[in-house]
């Protein structure tokens, strides 16, 4: 093939550019432009440089709010995960019952954040809800507004309700893709039950599970309206994310260079994580001898 | 080590089969005998895949038993069979090693290691494994992958019999003739029964000492591959086996003999005498179009015919022409001479076959 070299091919991507200037590059430029300003009104302001950044990196508040994200993000991977699996698992493979549970399974996700919120608002009262009655008839002094650990407790209960399905869903489809040949391999070698899931199902699964963990985290890392309307950020600061944090100033306190900065810093995090988790994923499958170049 | 019967076999997919169409294996009985390489071909859907399930046990057969050696097998799970079946797509164990897949079917029942490394180390040098023997199986090429595949039926000393379905449908062409000559030395090795499903002619008749053919759930002949070529058991082996396929022509009885149509034949005694005493009215005769010979002369035991077609296939010829309203093919070979298109048929009578109701009679010459 002749190749003729023509530079006006680059105008052709134009285009694009224009779609993600449009999409990514300009709003996000509008944070940067904040985050590095201190503004007072329309014609006041003053280049801050990185101050903001260092402001925020070094708030006491922010930097337990960062560590209580990631306990709860991981806290909740680490049930709903395997949970998930666990239901896929268990999940019948045909006939009525199979797209009877799928249904079952699948409600919850269809319920918005703030209505999931409220359900479980309502739900864990002492004083009318079912499961906060429930428990303090069992003699426990169950109440999520008072006790740091009730709260904690009752939003993962949440996460995990709201989520799993998720997970167990992504899993079913997976394990549905696995040929028959390999469970009739499995049997033909005497592979016990244990290792046709670990070597058989799992692996398979991967790929999947790669996409649950991303979106679960991602997720989970921005989640705002369900601990709000359940707890508020409550008791104390105790359930207070990154998110509400970041609204709070940017909306309560109208500090628009700090929450510009937080929200750059958060976005990074966020983009580590991923990209760390995926890496590290896509490292793992690949073949160490063949990399030596044996 | 075993010889494997099937007595009184049938079986159906449905709960309560009707007809003999509601059944995939229609009642047969067959021996395979220890040590043998067999092939079972047959059209897709024929059923084959669902007889080498039910040796394999995979599937329970609704009818009938599956005898190893004297051992009634129906109720025992594919675990307990010792037998070992290569499926069609290979599978492989991804996240393992070709080492550990082949060591999966040891480790299983608790072997110890030092005898897992020596037999993985024996079966990885008969199929040429052994420098993969450390890599990721889920980074394999496909004929490799079947080898693994393979591998893992050959690791076990306890296998009686190996079953291969359609094992190397996904392989490259190039490939597939090395594998399937792997395949006969394997056999020669280690003296395991193999059964090897297929839909392709060529691959049973290198591959097997004795080919089953299939056709709609029964297994209507089962010879070698010269016998399935020279004395078809069924109509079907005769279209489905050589190429291109038998020529059959349907008779009947006429007063003196017999009628192809509106020809009158001219056959040895006892094959006249046969169709006189069949007592179906579906009676065929059929010639290979290798022993159909073409004659530029009339003699008495010939018909006179015109050429259609001639198709040159480069060391050979198929000429195609009507016979009794029939379309016949003959096979010839470059240096015999094709008549013009006037010219005369014979059908040598050692290659003629009688068949009434599509099954082969033999007839005393």
């Amino acid at each position: 093939m002749n190749k003729v070299p023509n530079n006006r091919a680059w105008f052709l991507i134009l285009p694009m550019l224009l779609l993600v200037a449009f999409s990514a590059i300009i709003p996000l430029m509008t944070v940067v432009n904040y985050s590095v300003q201190d503004v007072f009104d329309a014609n006041t302001r003053f280049f801050t440089g990185t101050e903001w950044f260092e402001v925020m990196l070094n708030d006491p508040a922010l930097q337990a709010a960062l560590l209580r994200q990631f306990a709860f993000s991981f806290t909740i991977l680490a049930i709903e995960v395997p949970l998930g699996i666990g239901i896929a698992l268990l999940m019948p493979k045909r006939g009525w019952q199979a797209s009877a549970v799928l249904i079952l399974i699948t409600l919850p996700l269809l319920i918005p954040w703030n209505v999931v919120g409220s359900i479980w608002q309502l739900f864990t009262r002492g004083d009318i809800g079912l499961m906060g009655v429930g428990i303090r008839e069992l003699g426990y002094a169950y109440n999520i507004t008072r006790n740091p650990t009730d709260a904690w407790v009752t939003i993962i209960l949440m996460d995990v309700w709201h989520w799993t399905p998720l997970i167990a869903l992504l899993c079913y489809s997976g394990l549905r893709s696995i040929p028959d040949a390999y469970y009739q391999a499995a049997r033909i070698d005497r592979a016990s039950q244990w290792a046709v899931f670990r070597y058989i199902q799992l692996p398979k699964l991967t790929n999947v599970l790669v996409i649950g963990v991303l979106l679960r985290f991602m997720h989970s890392f921005m989640i705002y309206a369900e601990p709000f309307v359940l707890t508020g950020g409550g008791p104390g600061s105790s359930t207070t994310f990154l998110s509400q944090s970041l609204t709070t100033m940017a909306i309560g306190q109208q500090d628009l260079g700090p929450s510009a900065a937080f929200s750059l810093i958060y976005f990074l995090v966020i983009l580590l994580v991923c990209w760390v988790f995926y890496t590290a994923i896509m490292n793992s499958q690949k073949d160490k001898a063949t990399e030596r170049g044996s | 080590m075993a010889r494997i019967t099937l007595k009184s076999l049938a079986h159906s997919y449905f709960p309560q089969p009707v007809g003999p169409e509601d059944y995939a294996i229609r009642e047969m009985e067959h021996v395979w005998e220890q040590g043998g390489a067999y092939a079972l071909l047959g059209p897709s859907g024929c059923g084959k895949s669902t007889l080498l399930n039910i040796i394999s046990g995979l599937l329970t057969p609704s009818e009938g038993q599956v005898l190893f050696d004297d051992r009634v097998m129906n109720e025992l799970p594919p675990e307990e069979r010792n037998i070992a079946q290569v499926f069609q797509f290979p599978v492989v164990y991804d996240t393992m090693t070709v080492f550990d897949n082949l060591a999966f079917p040891l480790r299983n029942v608790g072997t110890a290691e030092v005898e897992v490394h020596e037999r993985v180390a024996e079966v990885a040098d008969t199929l040429d494994l052994t420098a993969l023997l450390k890599r990721k199986a889920r980074n394999l090429s496909a004929d490799e992958k079947q080898k693994v595949s393979m591998g893992r039926g050959l690791v076990r000393n306890d296998v009686s019999a190996i079953l291969f379905d359609e094992p190397l449908t996904v392989i490259d062409p190039q490939l597939k003739w090395k594998l399937r000559r792997k395949l006969k030395e394997i056999h020669e090795r280690f003296n395991i029964t193999m059964i090897y499903v297929t839909h392709d002619q060529l691959e049973a008749s290198t591959f097997a000492d004795q080919i089953a053919v299939m056709y709609e759930g029964q297994v209507v002949q089962f010879g070698t591959p010269r016998e399935l070529f020279e004395a078809p058991a069924h109509t079907f082996v005769g279209y489905f086996i050589g190429s291109p396929g038998m020529n059959f022509v349907e008779v009947a009885q006429s007063g003196s003999g017999a009628r192809a149509g509106s020809v009158d034949l001219v056959l040895p005694s006892a094959l006249e005498r046969a169709i006189k005493q069949a007592h179906s009215s579906n009676l065929k005769l059929g010639i290979r179009p290798e022993f159909v010979e073409l004659l530029s002369r009339p003699t008495a035991d010939a018909y006179p015919i015109e050429i259609d077609n001639v198709q040159e296939l480069g060391t050979y010829r198929i000429v195609s022409f009507l016979f009794a309203g029939v379309l016949f093919r003959a096979r010839l070979e470059e240096d015999q001479p094709v008549p013009q298109r006037k010219a005369h048929v014979r059908f040598p009578e050692a290659w003629l076959g009688l068949y009434i109701d599509d099954f082969r009679v033999e007839v005393g010459q």
